[in-house]
């Protein structure tokens, strides 16, 4: 009889935490015990909880690994501690409390993985199987409710009918516009064509979000089963899934999936005998991060430099190869199937008004617990920080959150109790878009953020329209010359002018909402741009040009250990002396600041 | 995305141009066939050089321009050969609030080659890459196949070291 469910995560992270060893381990030990018909293995996607000692050394930091029926949760597991978990835990009953997550733990009680705070305070819906289910095996997904959804929409359900569901849920995209996707799906269906398609924008390139990645990964039945049902409710046959190529585990595990299906007969002609047929490709992406725009995304699958094109026509009416076409994202995909199968009234029962059900967030930045998290709509910015990330580390001050990577924008400390939804993220300027949610503390400058981004929309742009190509790096140069001290006053009435012309002027989403990040800091972090171009200071010691390094006389040791590692001759000094920064010298490499061991050089 | 010629020799192989060829026939035919092709010429050449391109416009018979056209606009393509070593460190936000703007320079300093450069005996490469997704490792950076996580500031040179042969 089976004891024990060992789900070791195999998500990107873990894979690159050597959870392959640390599985090829359990194997041995188990083997070794003879527990091979007690314990069983299994490697899913992604838990969401992205755990790693910030203290460990490089190469260990170690995979989650949760063990069922109780879910005891082992955060940083590496090989070397296998043989202690199998004796401790599986065959004396006594996990080993030292590797046990720290929130799962209260001294002598150990909670379930549901019962963190991490975790109880989410709503999982698109990532109901992460992390639970063998993403390549689909009678795992079968067994947890798989293609229950697909099969009822064939048997019970009239196309109309299953776009009625998905409009009266309220479901909107969630790769960032928020269009309704019953709305999408209804005007694609209304065409009168011999051909029609649907896509899949899995081509995730917002920096900061990987959830659409997570999915893939850890449960990409539940997308190629939503995709079936979208074909039938708008009469296509066809789709294509447009992927990064720099996911290798998701395409992988998609292509293994897909594969599946087609054995099953869940894909392919006459799909459970109702003469319903759909098939699905697979097309990589080249990394350019204008083809998560769909216009461009469709012109990219047709072979071409991915540009975008204007709408109308929009791609419902004249997609892919200028036929109907219906393109949603990886999440939206994700709360289909849930959606047939619980209804359109549970999944608007979520949310707030105009935003129901979840969103899932990847949580990142200065933050203690990192990872993908799934709440409903609505829910406070401060509960996500606070409670569900743990608050920002090492006692710093939260800055800001940014959401909506390269269009989005900083929502400030000030506005911390924001609802999180579509409208209240545009009303502060910020937007939902793919759900990176970067949290910044008070070492993060926000003008050198701004021009972060902007110096990633300049290399993104696609070059097609004047106000984005050159708009852009017009903004860019001013950035660069108020982070480098060089920046005056009527610099930042200037940016928010091109800002203004840019998002209006421009073709596509990219360039419209490039301003997003400026504009944002501007409103919010006006004085930090004001201390740049005034006082030629970088409150956050992050612009070089702006920072001086200097010796605390009081707590200089006059060890010498600065002096012997400074690449210029920088620092003069005799020993059990205070020591002395020559800033003519100085080339601000931060060498000296390392080496101090008595936290003696300070910036400023 | 701006993009530098190399200035490594080319040095394909017949074998390598028998394959490419092979490629071009299957595909010669098939409508907006032409990423895949590049992105399967660039597996067997492992970078697409001026030469590379040339093969395909000749057997694709499709301007040269154009080929440059998709090959500079996708940031996958790439025209400068990885070196022995290869080092990509990842710009995502997550990883830049944490500080890998700094770890770049860093190696940069230490080994002398640019962001998006390959030094001219073919040892390192430097690049700075897109989003990896592995926020939860930031900074991240990866050299070869080998992944290192939570990388301090102070660890470069040691990192780099075991890589000096």
């Amino acid at each position: 009889m089976i004891r024990y469910h060992i789900l070791i995560c195999g998500g990107t992270k873990c894979e690159n935490s050597d959870c392959k060893g640390v599985i090829s381990a359990l194997e041995d030990s188990i083997k070794h015990n003879g527990l091979e018909n007690e314990i069983k293995l299994v490697e899913t996607g992604c838990h969401g909880l992205c755990l790693s000692d910030p203290n460990s050394i490089i190469g260990s930091l170690g995979t989650v690994i949760v063990v069922y029926p109780d879910a005891v949760t082992y955060a940083k597991v590496a090989p070397g501690d296998i043989k202690e978990i199998v004796e401790e835990h599986f065959i004396n009953n006594r996990p080993v409390k030292r590797l046990v997550y720290d929130e799962a733990i209260n001294g002598e009680n150990l909670f379930s993985l549901n019962e963190t705070p991490f975790y109880k305070n989410q709503s999982r819906i698109a990532l109901k199987s992460c992390g639970i289910i063998d993403p390549e095996n689909i009678d795992e997904y079968i067994a947890n409710d798989g293609y229950q959804a697909l099969a009822k929409v064939l048997t019970e359900m009239e196309p109309g009918e299953v776009i009625k569901t998905i409009k009266d849920s309220g479901l909107r995209g969630r790769g960032g516009a928020g269009f309704l996707t019953g709305r999408k799906w209804e005007f694609a269906a209304d065409q009168v064509s011999d051909k029609k398609y649907v896509c899949c924008n899995a081509d995730e390139g917002d920096p900061g979000a990987f959830m659409d990645r997570s999915v893939l990964e850890g449960d990409p039945h539940s997308v190629v089963e939503a995709m079936a049902i979208a074909g039938y409710a708008i009469g296509a046959d066809e789709g294509y899934i447009y992927i990064r190529a720099e996911y290798p585990i998701a395409v992988n595990r998609l292509e293994i999936a897909i594969k599946q299906a087609k054995e099953l007969g869940l894909l392919g002609n006459d799909i459970l005998g109702t003469g319903f047929n759909f098939d699905l490709n697979i097309r990589l992406g080249a990394g350019a991060f204008v083809c998560g725009e769909e216009t461009a995304l469709l012109t990219s699958l047709e072979g071409n430099r991915g540009e975008p094109r204007p709408r109308p026509p929009y791609p419902a009416i004249k997609g892919l190869f200028g036929q109907p076409t219906v393109l949603n994202n990886v999440e939206t995909y994700a709360n289909i199937t849930q959606i047939i199968l619980n209804g359109a009234e549970w999944f608007a029962s979520m949310g707030t008004e105009k935003s129901k059900g979840t969103k899932v967030f990847a949580l990142g930045g200065k933050i203690t617990n990192t990872g993908l998290v799934e709440i409903p709509m609505g829910t406070t910015l401060r509960k996500v920080v606070e409670e569900i990330g743990g608050g920002v580390p090492n006692n710093k001050k939260f800055k800001a959150a940014q959401t909506g990577g390269p269009s989005g924008g900083c929502i400030p400390a000030s506005l911390i109790d924001t609802p999180i939804d579509y409208e209240n993220l545009s009303a502060v300027g910020s937007m939902m878009g793919s759900g990176g949610l970067i949290i910044m503390d008070e070492d993060t400058c926000m003008v050198d953020i701004a021009r972060y981004f902007l110096d990633f929309t300049v290399d993104e742009s696609c070059g097609k329209c004047v106000p984005c190509r050159i708009g852009t790096k017009r903004i860019y140069e001013l950035l660069k010359k108020i982070t480098s001290g060089l920046g005056e006053m009527e610099d930042l009435d200037k940016l928010e002018i091109l800002c203004n012309h840019v998002q209006t002027a421009s073709l596509c989403q990219l360039g419209q909402s490039a301003p997003n990040p400026i504009l944002s800091t501007l409103k919010y972090f006006r004085e930090e741009y004001i201390a740049h171009v005034k006082d030629k200071r970088c409150v956050a010691g992050i612009c070089k040009n702006l920072l001086k390094y200097i010796i605390l006389a009081e707590k200089c040791k006059g060890c010498t250990a600065c002096i012997q590692v400074c690449p210029t001759g920088a620092i003069t000094g005799e020993i059990r002396k205070a020591h002395i920064i020559d800033q003519e010298k100085c080339i601000k490499c931060g060498a000296c600041e390392q080496k101090c061991r008595f936290a003696a050089i300070i910036r400023r | 995305m701006k993009k530098k010629m190399t200035t490594v020799n080319f040095n394909g192989t017949q074998e390598q141009e028998a394959m490419l060829a092979q490629v071009i026939d299957e595909y010669k035919n098939v409508k907006g066939a032409l990423m895949p092709v590049l992105q399967k010429a660039q597996r067997i050449y492992g970078y697409l050089p001026i030469e590379v391109q040339k093969m395909i416009a000749d057997g694709m018979d499709v301007s040269l321009e154009e080929i440059y056209g998709v090959v500079t606009f996708y940031s996958q393509f790439i025209l400068n050969p990885k070196g022995e070593v290869a080092i990509a460190v990842c710009m995502g936000t997550a990883c830049y609030v944490k500080g890998s703007g700094d770890i770049l320079n860093k190696i940069s300093a230490n080994i002398g080659v640019k962001s998006g450069e390959t030094s001219s005996d073919g040892k390192y490469s430097l690049e700075a890459t897109r989003c990896i997704g592995a926020c939860g490792l930031a900074p991240v950076m990866t050299i070869n196949d080998d992944v290192y996580g939570r990388i301090k500031l102070e660890e470069v040179d040691e990192i780099l070291a075991r890589y000096k042969k």
